[in-house]
């Protein structure tokens, strides 16, 4: 796989490079020639020339565009990279680059924009490198040009070979229909760029309105997608469409919206006010991932006591083992300040996943909510759960899980869904991840669903019960009907069963959990493992790449 | 104390916990009776048996006696400290609890069931020589009988359950129409928290102070009074702030109401610790209103003016020990005010309950003379069964001055996160010139604030300092952002800066702020104006001590934002601030505005608890202000009225449902 993208990159340097010296070249003619003909006292110097492209790529489609664009709430491109970046960090590639079409009238001069549709290049954030792209809708309402695709594809691989993230700002009414398939091609090299540097850099895209057809799947193809409310959406076909092929009618907003995407399809993972409010957002969401797969997780100055104790938690577990709470009053306990970037938190409400410091040191937090759905796993929280625990696993961010499942979903629903096949995601996501992990099991853990959840038989580094813990194959009622069936005095029986496996015992004596630990030093012991567990080196066989259950 | 092997408090939480302590120091062993969800309460863990007499609803837990009874046996207890509320002033457990030979700590059932029942006792109180409100001294039957009754004493009257107290079952009626309506409130309520829906009528004595005499009785004829409690500041008729001695009475009042008060105790022969409460109006005439034979919620404040520790005294009262002291003894020394720390939202009729999980609690009891009564702690659920005190805070000075200073410092020093509180209110109130000088009545709150608590009104010089926290703390979590530790591929290049340009955002006012640091030092300049801030604090502390232009201020910081927002406690209130750089600010203006849910056509409930009434179905036509429907929390029914004349569009409860604070009840067109 690494020889594949090294060979791919040096091709695309090459190209790049060849052009840039053709392109060098002719304009040296072309400013010879001038010389000599000796009539530059009339026409603009370069000097001149330059400063006026400059200009013009400065203000994109113009003024009356940018109006429109704000009278729109939103920002233009360059606003949003302002609001991004650290100030004066942007550095600008490709501000000449132009499209190359000429159709349909495209070749006149009024239609040609320096920097095409897109604004890219590389700047800071906190201090840290970061690549960027962010489309133009004031151009050409943003569309893609074989031009725009390219600039994007340079600062892509050079994200790459610096191994550094790369933050996509999607405005774009789709491809840009008078270039045909240079458009296309513009997309899937993008594509491949997506899928090559998947697992390398992270990759982050904000959706800031429409994005549409073949677009969609850049940032479906990147770790995270984010929205802005009310002003962004994203769908493979429109409502026009739509309502010509199934003859649904449905608004834009309903089809692609924030709201759709962020607690139905669970295409995105959280959205956010409007565009400030996301920018912000975002620099503060960049701080806890490495800069790439070669870098360990960030560790920040850290002001919360790494051996602070939590006394909340010795009480937040209810004595009725049927009784719901809040697994955000634990997680919130435990992490450095109570903050927590939660991921996808109106999606799949059974599952809680997200990032957070733990003494400075990020960490990704996944934990069965019992509030909703008594914590069970269905469809729908496995493959949220596992894609989160991958890209924790492989961006070498540790993994804390906090255990309180009753076990999968039942029901045909969930079978004909194939519950089977996504629970096997997070299986394989835990099984196979070889960052530190580290689990506490604050109540039930029962059946599958105690395997499943980072278990000690799936490489757990330490793992921890309260002493509230039931680690059983089922709830003492379903196990007498199966172990005593048809005898009398069932309520005895339960009894019996409660007494041997409704506390941590059995699994503490095998050795399946490490330590039975008071809830309040929780955040104590994990700090402290994480430490230990920072110099942690595991891999797994050799392999062109696994076969997760897709 | 071999007499006393145990003693069984049972009570709610915070009034058991007190009991325990001074159970602890006399050498007696305890056992708590808690309810299921209180099983793992502070009083439970600190006592030296426990156990549970049922499930969370009162009526099946700590008002079951039969539970109680067995708790009792089970564990040999041989006396009982009742608390307060509950079943402390029932007359049939008294009497169930002699029948076993276990003894109450308290006084007996004959002044119990007299005093308990506020019409017997205005006769014995009249009886006593003891000055008494006129009314009508007897129970009413029904809404037209009180309508009468009221025209006969003329308004404003008060309509009160006969076996009430603590505000629970009164209303005051200023017409016919409101006495009716009163009437089937007050029956409703009386039956639901005291299960006796008798009710009386009296003359409603407008604007009067709230003032109460501790009083101790033994049971060989002594009896003695510890001075008052002003307890004026009220809200929905029950207590907010108390202090002692009050502001008001001089020396001649003081010894009056107190020999009356020792008068009716010994009418009564009382035994044990009571209160007598007295209505006394501008001219300083005072009127009888009713004995509580129980130890009251603020009895900590005559503690600390007169030293005596009143839960000991009732131990030894019990124990059939003759008083120690005699009524020259009592003295008074140096003041005390409490303060009745509630999860309850201030903005809302002065204190609607909320609910909740104490995210983070810290008392402030690292400050001297600081005495907090609590019952809960840091995990504590606030849960919509009991009232929804927390705290009793109490402190003391040798001049009024000094603990109404003491009391700022407390109140500002005191974190509760994770349920809204009572504190801005509290805050607000021991500042208020009227309430310095010592100008109250249990009036006190609504003309103060005749449109309701709107929280703090900022000065301009407490504006700036409110804005400057603000942007040191911003800058200083921008600056900590940029702090990347270990060995790093890439380097980090921090935008140097030692300059910041923010735009902060208060109350819908923009301010431009210059701001520059150097440590820990903060200077920030807004208008023309330089403001320091320092202190020693950091991203991590619930309390931000500061230094203010030389002034200390203790600020707490509720909420930090990735977007620039921040929540500061101030002075009590909690401000909500947007603090942005110039750019973001800047850019923010092509925001848009999102158009907030018309309110006048929704109704949601104000606070959690659970329906008891709808009296709407879609398609009915609504007036204005008409009830929609009922809704109780905290055994308070309110009832929900529409803002606007309308139909009705859609209901989404219905009787017996819970509800959660904001949730949908009825939508109208």
């Amino acid at each position: 796989m690494v020889d594949i993208s090294t060979d791919y990159i040096y091709q695309v340097r090459l190209t790049t490079h060849i052009s840039a010296v053709i392109g060098s070249l002719t304009h040296a003619l072309f400013t010879n020639r001038v010389n000599a003909r000796g009539y530059s006292v009339n026409h603009p110097s370069v000097q001149e020339r330059i400063e006026k492209k400059r200009q013009a790529a400065l203000t994109g489609g113009g003024q009356l565009r940018i109006a429109a664009q704000h009278k729109r709430g939103k920002l233009t491109a360059r606003e949003r990279l302002e609001l991004l970046l650290d100030p004066d960090s942007f550095v600008e590639y490709d501000m000449f680059v132009e499209h190359r079409c000429s159709d349909f009238g495209m070749e006149a001069d009024h239609n040609k924009y320096p920097g095409d549709s897109v604004v890219t290049g590389q700047g800071r954030i906190n201090g840290r490198l970061v690549y960027v792209f962010s489309q133009d809708f004031t151009v050409f309402g943003g569309s893609l040009s074989g031009a725009h695709a390219q600039k994007i594809c340079k600062i892509m691989d050079q994200a790459m070979m610096v191994g550094a993230p790369v933050i996509g700002l999607n405005d774009s009414g789709g491809a840009r229909i008078q270039e045909g398939v240079e458009s296309l091609a513009g997309y899937a090299d993008i594509f491949l760029r997506n899928v090559m540097s998947s697992g390398v850099v992270p990759q982050i895209s904000l959706i800031m309105g429409p994005c549409a057809g073949g677009a969609v799947y850049s940032p479906a193809l990147t770790d995270f997608t984010f929205m802005v409310k009310d002003t962004s959406y994203l769908f493979i076909t429109g409502p026009d469409v739509v309502k010509s092929v199934t003859n649904e009618d449905v608004s834009q907003e309903e089809l692609g919206g924030a709201k759709t995407h962020t607690t139905v399809s669970g295409v995105a993972h959280r959205a956010f006010e409007n565009d400030v409010d996301a920018l912000l957002n975002l620099r503060d969401f960049f701080n806890f991932l490495p800069l790439s797969n070669k870098d360990p997780a960030p560790v920040t100055e850290c002001h919360d006591p790494r051996d602070r104790l939590v006394p909340g938690l010795d009480t937040v577990v209810p004595f009725e083992s049927t009784k719901a709470y809040d697994m955000l009053d634990i997680v919130h306990g435990v992490l450095d300040e109570r903050e927590f970037f939660e991921i996808m938190p109106n999606y799949a409400k059974n599952i809680v996943v997200g990032f957070a410091r733990m003494n400075g040191r990020t960490v990704g937090i996944v934990g069965n909510q019992p509030k909703v759905a008594s914590g069970c796993l269905d469809i729908n929280s496995s493959v949220k759960g596992a894609r989160f625990v991958r890209f924790c696993d492989a961006f070498n961010i540790p993994i804390i899980t906090f255990v309180d499942v009753p076990g999968f979903l039942p029901g045909t629903a969930q079978e004909y869904g194939g519950i089977i096949r996504h629970g096997a995601k997070l299986l394989y996501a835990f099984a196979e991840a070889t960052v530190p992990k580290i689990t506490v099991i604050t109540r039930k853990a029962y059946g599958g669903a105690y395997d499943v959840m980072s278990s000690k038989h799936l490489r757990g580094d330490v793992n921890y019960a309260w002493p509230s813990a039931e680690v059983a194959v089922m709830g003492a009622k379903g196990a007498v009907q199966i172990i005593f069936r048809g005898k009398e005095n069932q309520a005895e029986a339960e009894a019996e069963y409660v007494e041997k496996f409704a506390n941590p015992f059995p699994a503490a004596v095998r050795g399946f959990v490490d330590d039975i630990i008071q809830p309040s030093t929780t955040r104590k012991r994990i700090c402290r493992d994480l430490e230990v567990l920072a110099s942690k080196k595991q891999t797994n066989p050799w392999k062109k790449h696994a076969n997760i259950p897709l | 104390m071999a007499a006393y092997r145990s003693a069984a408090g049972f009570q709610r939480v915070l009034h058991a916990v007190k009991v325990i302590k001074t159970c602890k120091k006399m050498g007696i062993k305890t056992v708590a009776v808690h309810s299921d969800v209180d099983s793992s309460a502070v009083h439970v863990k600190m006592a030296d048996e426990a156990v549970c007499v049922g499930p969370a609803p009162t009526n099946k837990s700590y008002l079951n006696m039969d539970a109680i009874m067995n708790a009792i046996k089970q564990t040999g207890a041989q006396a009982v400290h009742p608390g307060y509320g509950f079943l402390s002033e029932n007359k049939e457990f008294a009497k169930r609890l002699a029948a076993e030979g276990v003894s109450f700590i308290g006084p007996d059932t004959h002044a119990i069931q007299a005093m308990g029942d506020k019409i017997e006792s205005k006769l014995i109180a009249k009886a006593a020589k003891v000055n008494t409100i006129p009314g009508y001294d007897g129970v009413v039957k029904d809404a037209e009988e009180a309508v009468k009754i009221a025209g006969e004493i003329g308004y404003p009257v008060m309509i009160k359950a006969s076996a009430g107290g603590g505000g629970k079952g009164m209303r005051i009626a200023w017409n016919d129409e409101e006495t009716r309506e009163g009437f089937r409130f007050s029956s409703q309520e009386a039956a639901s928290s005291f299960g006796d829906d008798r009710l009386l009528i009296e003359k409603f004595i407008d604007n009067p102070r709230h003032i109460e005499i501790q009083v101790l009785a033994d049971k060989h004829g002594n009896a003695l009074w510890l001075n008052e409690r002003e307890c004026s500041i009220q809200r929905r008729n029950q207590k907010v702030v108390e202090e002692a001695p009050s502001t008001f009475l001089d020396p001649d009042t003081r010894r009056a109401m107190g020999e009356q008060a020792v008068s009716l105790a010994k009418a009564v022969k009382y035994s044990s610790a009571g209160t007598v409460e007295f209505l006394v109006d501008s001219k300083k005439n005072f009127y009888f209103l009713e004995m509580n034979t129980r130890l009251q919620v603020e009895h900590p404040i005559t503690e600390c003016i007169t030293g005596l520790d009143l839960v000991q005294q009732m131990i030894r009262i019990a124990m059939g020990y003759k008083l120690q002291h005699k009524q020259s003894d009592i003295p008074i020394n140096g003041w005390a005010i409490e303060s009745r720390v509630y999860a309850e939202d201030p903005y809302k009729s002065f204190g609607l309950p909320s609910i909740g999980r104490l995210s983070q609690y810290q008392e402030p009891l690292d400050l001297h003379n600081v005495r907090v009564d609590s019952g809960i702690e840091e995990g504590s659920d606030i849960s919509i069964y009991y009232d929804p005190m927390i705290s009793k805070l109490v402190t003391y000075g040798k001049t009024r001055e000094e603990a109404l200073k003491k009391m700022e410092e407390a109140l500002d020093n005191y974190v509760i996160r994770g349920v809204t509180h009572n504190i801005p209110l509290l805050r607000e109130i021991i500042v208020h010139p009227r309430f310095v000088s010592g100008d109250i009545s249990t009036k006190f709150l609504p003309e103060v604030y005749p449109d309701g608590f709107k929280g703090h009104m900022l000065t301009a010089g407490e504006r700036r300092e409110l804005l400057a926290t603000a942007a040191a703390l911003y800058v200083a979590a921008q600056l900590r952002s940029q702090k990347f530790l270990g060995d790093l591929r890439v380097s980090v290049v921090p935008a140097e800066s030692r300059q910041w340009e923010l735009c902060v955002e208060l109350d819908k006012g923009l301010h431009m702020l210059g701001v520059s640091r150097s440590g820990n030092n903060y200077t920030v300049e807004i208008d023309g104006e330089k403001v320091e801030v320092s202190g020693e604090w950091n991203l991590a502390s619930a309390l931000l001590p500061l230094t203010i232009n030389g002034k200390h201020r203790t600020l707490q910081c509720l909420l930090r934002t990735a977007a620039g927002e921040i929540t500061l406690q101030y002075l009590g209130t909690s401000f909500k601030l947007r603090v942005l750089s110039k750019l973001a600010a800047s850019l923010s203006k092509h925001m848009p505005e999102k158009v907030p849910e018309d309110t006048s056509s929704i109704l949601r409930s104000p606070m959690p608890g659970s329906v008891v009434a709808v009296s709407v179905k879609p398609g009915d036509n609504v007036a204005e202000g008409q009830e929609i429907c009922v809704i109780e929390a905290m055994k308070m029914q309110n009832s929900m009225t529409a803002a606007k004349a309308a139909k009705v569009k859609s209901v989404h409860c219905k009787a017996g449902d819970t509800v959660g604070e904001g949730d949908l009840l009825v939508e109208l067109e």
